[in-house]
């Protein structure tokens, strides 16, 4: 059995040029396809305009891409923080030695937070059909009851159809809030490294459990702000849980696929495939919660066949352009993760989590592509070059935050009471 | 000598002194027919060198019986033997079909999968499970040792290595 004593607890990721390079050839793959997408968008993408009625223009798709990727990796990084409080709140002593890899998902909360703002500021009439104050004006003929119904959602205290007011403060509040508790989580658990001792875990489990109850609170409803009102005169009332659930299994992947990262890299020795099937058994168990989530969504509204609900899987079902991406969805998230990851012996071997989990990072980003794109573009959606491009931007601008800030600080919480318990964790 | 009649039996107090005896009697050359404890000893599976156990292949057959019975049934009655049309949907719509789907594989998985477990470990109803120390569901670790499997090996010799080893006592269990 090997010892505590044996580990080498004062060990710091060193974020090698080779590593650094990956990254960068990646995004700038990324950044090449994007260029290349938004030309041939530019030059050539305007045939389908004249059916509807209004053009279309590329920078639509530019920004429904932005804002896939931005809901995307929003989720994966206030996951990292939602699975180190969990830790806390279930006073799990197994993970101890991977608390510091959550947390470094968290990184990217004020990037995104800048990047959403940023991005509906600037794109709000092409991404959310609610912005445009026609549909408040009683005496026009855009007039749209359903959404002047639905109105004081974004515009209270101001009048409908001036300045999102309310919709604004949630998005300051939400991205406020997480990124305090990920600040205070971090510096209590780099804290910790310093003078150890049990008062800092006790504090750390505190904060956690507010963290959870605000997050609990605040997940669902950013997703009915940022997804659910593109489409915003179709609503599902358990919409939150389902871009909560797909989150969580991309933010398990990530979190899975950097711990195994490490581990190759000769860091965290004291980890072992125990922690690796543990890891394993949450990415298979939620892929399984978010395929319940999703066909409990698609079931009810399937069965009961009412129009103003079954027009988001029409929309999405019986279009040429996203018809064939439910399937995919379906296989990468769901048919995949639950064949390959059954066996016990997948769970405890890096090779199949990492060929799984990059899959499922893939898969719900295809997710979060069939809750954006049917809405803001239509038929002139799909995946393209720019489609691949972005994500592999974000994918490397993500990575890079996440490895830059995890060579700052210790590698493990060198002081953490439970870590003893972690070394001999045993399944 | 026949098989699965007369036994050793070593008994141990401690869990860590019960994997050392397990490792140092293996090392020894002496099978071991199986270690009763009354409470899981995490690595102990390790230490026994089981080899993986293929409980997890009949759950994943009967879990797919299961799928393939409730998809054969309600096929049958809602196609053939009794169509209703219900909110407009085909006979057979499929999406209809998977939450009965899913819990008769759940049901069907679950029964299997402890069926085969009591059978296999000696607890059907008709069977007559062996009880080699009553002391092994209350603070006692047992280690049973068939001695027809040891032929080649002296009793005193397995004796004495369960003594070394750190057991409490060393008794005798046969069974008719």
């Amino acid at each position: 059995m090997a010892q505590g004593s044996n580990y080498n607890l004062d060990q710091k990721f060193d974020f090698t040029a080779s590593v650094k390079k990956v990254i960068f050839i990646l995004g700038g793959i990324g950044a090449l396809l994007l260029v290349f997408g938004i030309i041939m968008a530019a030059t050539g993408g305007h045939g389908h305009g004249e059916e509807t009625g209004h053009g279309f223009h590329w920078t639509q798709r530019l920004y429904a891409n932005l804002w896939i990727n931005n809901v995307y990796f929003t989720g994966i990084a206030i996951i990292g923080v939602f699975f180190f409080a969990i830790q806390y709140a279930a006073q799990a002593g197994w993970s101890t030695a991977l608390l510091r890899v959550m947390l470094s998902l968290g990184y990217w909360l004020p990037i995104a937070a800048v990047l959403m703002l940023v991005t509906f500021f600037i794109a709000n009439h092409d991404l959310f059909h609610w912005t445009h104050s026609y549909v408040f004006d009683k005496a026009g003929d855009h007039y749209d009851r359903i959404i002047d119904g639905k109105g004081s959602f974004f515009y209270w205290p101001m009048e409908k159809g001036t300045f999102p007011i309310f919709y604004i403060v949630r998005m300051v509040l939400f991205f406020g809030f997480w990124v305090f508790f990920f600040n205070k989580l971090r510096t209590l658990s780099n804290e910790e490294d310093l003078h150890g001792g049990t008062t800092y875990w006790h504090t750390i489990r505190k904060w956690s459990a507010i963290f959870l109850i605000f997050f609990a609170v605040s997940s669902s409803i950013s997703a009915w702000d940022w997804v659910m009102s593109i489409d915003t005169h179709w609503f599902s009332t358990l919409f939150g849980w389902y871009v909560f659930a797909s989150w969580f299994v991309a933010g398990l992947s990530v979190i899975t696929l950097i711990t195994i990262f490490l581990k190759e890299q000769g860091y965290l020795e004291m980890v072992n495939q125990n922690h690796i099937h543990d890891l394993g058994k949450f990415v298979f168990a939620f892929s399984i919660f978010w395929t319940y989530i999703w066909f409990s969504q698609f079931l009810l509204i399937y069965y009961a066949n009412i129009p103003e609900e079954s027009v988001y899987f029409i929309e999405r079902l019986s279009s040429d352009v996203y018809g064939s991406y439910i399937f995919v969805n379906l296989i990468l998230n769901f048919a995949l993760p639950f064949l390959v990851l059954m066996t016990r012996d997948a769970k405890r071997h890096n090779i199949f989590l990492k060929v799984v989990c990059t899959l499922i990072i893939v898969g719900h980003w295809v997710d979060f592509f069939l809750m954006v794109q049917p809405g803001t573009l239509g038929h002139n959606g799909g995946v393209g070059l720019m489609e691949v491009g972005m994500l592999l931007v974000y994918g490397a601008a993500f990575a890079f935050v996440a490895l830059s800030n995890l060579a700052k600080h210790n590698l493990i919480p060198k002081n953490h009471p439970m870590l003893e318990e972690s070394y001999h964790h045993h399944i | 000598m026949e098989r699965d009649k007369n036994f050793i039996l070593g008994i141990f107090d401690d869990e860590d002194i019960l994997k050392n005896a397990v490792r140092e009697v293996r090392a020894a050359g002496i099978k071991i027919h199986e270690v009763f404890s009354p409470y899981p000893v995490h690595g102990l599976e390790d230490e026994l060198g089981y080899k993986k156990s293929r409980l997890p292949v009949a759950a994943f057959l009967f879990g797919l019986l299961g799928t393939t019975l409730a998809l054969t049934m309600q096929f049958y009655m809602m196609k053939f033997d009794w169509p209703m049309i219900i909110g407009g949907k085909d006979h057979a719509a499929f999406p209809d079909f998977i939450p009965v789907t899913f819990e008769l594989t759940v049901l069907v998985a679950a029964f299997g999968m402890v069926g085969v477990f009591m059978i296999s470990s000696n607890l059907k109803p008709w069977g007559q499970p062996k009880i080699f120390d009553l002391r092994s569901t209350d603070d006692k670790h047992v280690m049973a040792i068939d001695i027809a499997n040891n032929a080649a090996v002296d009793l005193e010799i397995i004796k004495g290595a369960l003594k070394n080893s750190g057991a409490s006592e060393v008794n005798s269990k046969s069974f008719d």
